[in-house]
């Protein structure tokens, strides 16, 4: 059985039909088409899939598809204006924040959640919201750094 | 296999549609129920949900707390006056899962999972059951020790504001900053004179559900809380638990560690 839901994604209003019981981020990637966001464990772990709900974090895997009706979300696919990256965006390539990747859609919507609420953290603020996201490759160091790059203004436009 | 959702306004409705259908599972922040239907937990046939308002109450007054169930841990640490409460909300995962988790999943979180529910424990908690003919109230270690029995829906959890610094707290964790619990110690710890009276110690991933220490309190009660007092808890800190081996530890393992880190605790001692 399907059900209708209608939500706001990067600003735009959607409207889909979502199969009962199917998690928001199935439904962003196969129903709306926005591959921006990335599965990694399905259980809640990795927080690969992290986007942003109503300016909350949130793991996009474990979270009901039909939960998020008439509520507002954001993925990594909407950060960037045309042709001008976000700043953590740019901090990320600056720091060599990334390396296979694959984490960093969630890093980048786990950092974003935390300097929309706090434009400036401390270290320690920034490992405490990343620590629910997993990288296999870069150590953590780089990605912290260019989050209190991002947070300082430090980082250039690099696109 | 799909599954039915079904969204109720009222929570007496969602405990009415829970009790009648044998493969229904409430579904509260998704952080545990989603997982399984991710995984096509075959015993899920109906996930039931409800919009309720009572679910996000919030109350603290001088003497009672009163947590709706569908209170989560990052509305936990939005609250001042749940301070004591803090470092146990800001163990359960990342801002995102504390963002989704509520008080009363963690109820219902299987070992080595529900840290929350542990420290609940040892502030002598109560639990709201829902159900369609009205609400009965039930102590925290009673519905823990049969939680794997039936669809039991919990409405809010309530329990007396401990003195300030009374409450204390360690989980024990492999990685950090953040990992699962080896295991996890909350310990209630009223003084009067000096001395013990009426502590509480309860454990998470000690057992099937979080449990008291019961021998533990026992042995502590009139005694100061020095290394000369706290050596009898110690030596029966682990009676009466049964830890089980899984990936994150085994039980030789848990058994074993438990006593040094409720000895720091107790002794106020810094954790790594």
């Amino acid at each position: 059985m399907k059900t209708p839901i209608q939500f706001r994604l990067n600003g735009e209003d959607i409207a889909a039909f979502v199969e009962s019981g199917a998690n928001l981020l199935d439904t962003l990637r196969e129903s709306v088409g926005d591959l921006s966001v990335k599965g990694g464990c399905w259980q809640g772990t990795c927080g690969t899939c992290t986007v942003v709900i109503d300016g909350a974090p949130r793991l996009s895997c474990v979270t009901l598809a039909e939960s998020c009706s008439g509520k507002s979300i954001e993925t990594v696919a909407g950060l960037r204006r045309g042709a001008e990256l976000h700043p953590l965006q740019s901090a990320f390539m600056e720091r060599f924040a990334a390396q296979c990747g694959y984490c960093t859609p969630g890093m980048l919507m786990a950092a974003k959640a935390l300097l929309d609420k706090n434009p400036n953290p401390t270290r320690e603020n920034v490992v405490d919201a990343l620590c629910g996201n997993i990288c296999r490759c870069t150590g953590y160091e780089p990605i912290i750094d260019a989050v209190l790059d991002a947070a300082r203004g430090d980082s250039r436009r690099r696109a | 296999m799909t599954v039915n959702v079904r969204t109720f306004a009222r929570l007496a409705d969602a405990a009415t549609a829970l009790s009648q259908e044998r493969g229904a599972r409430f579904l509260a922040g998704g952080t545990l129920v989603m997982r399984a239907l991710n995984e096509a937990d075959p015993a899920i046939e109906t996930i039931v949900r409800s919009t309720d308002a009572s679910l996000s109450h919030l109350a603290v007054s001088s003497g009672r707390v009163e947590l709706g169930a569908g209170v989560t841990m990052a509305a936990i640490l939005a609250e001042r006056e749940l301070a004591f409460l803090h470092p146990v909300a800001r163990a359960v995962g990342g801002p995102a899962v504390r963002e989704a988790a509520t008080v009363g999943g963690n109820l219902f979180a299987p070992t080595p999972y529900g840290d929350f529910a542990a420290a609940l424990l040892a502030l002598d908690a109560t639990v709201m059951l829902a159900g369609g003919f009205g609400q009965r109230e039930l102590p925290l270690e009673e519905l823990l020790g049969r939680r794997e029995r039936g669809n039991t829906l919990v409405a809010s959890v309530a329990f007396n504001r401990p003195a300030a610094d009374s409450l204390r707290f360690v989980k024990v964790t492999r990685t950090h900053p953040k990992g699962i619990s080896v295991l996890s110690i909350s310990a209630k710890l009223p003084l009067a004179s000096g001395r013990m009276t009426g502590a509480r110690i309860a454990y998470g991933a000690m057992g099937p559900a979080p449990l008291r220490a019961k021998a533990a309190e026992r042995a502590l009660e009139g005694r100061s809380l020095d290394a000369a007092g706290i050596a009898p808890a110690l030596a029966v800190a682990a009676d009466g638990t049964l830890p089980a081996d899984d990936a994150i530890a085994s039980a030789w393992w848990r058994r074993e560690i438990l006593p040094i880190h409720l000895r720091r605790l107790l002794l106020g001692a810094g954790h790594a």
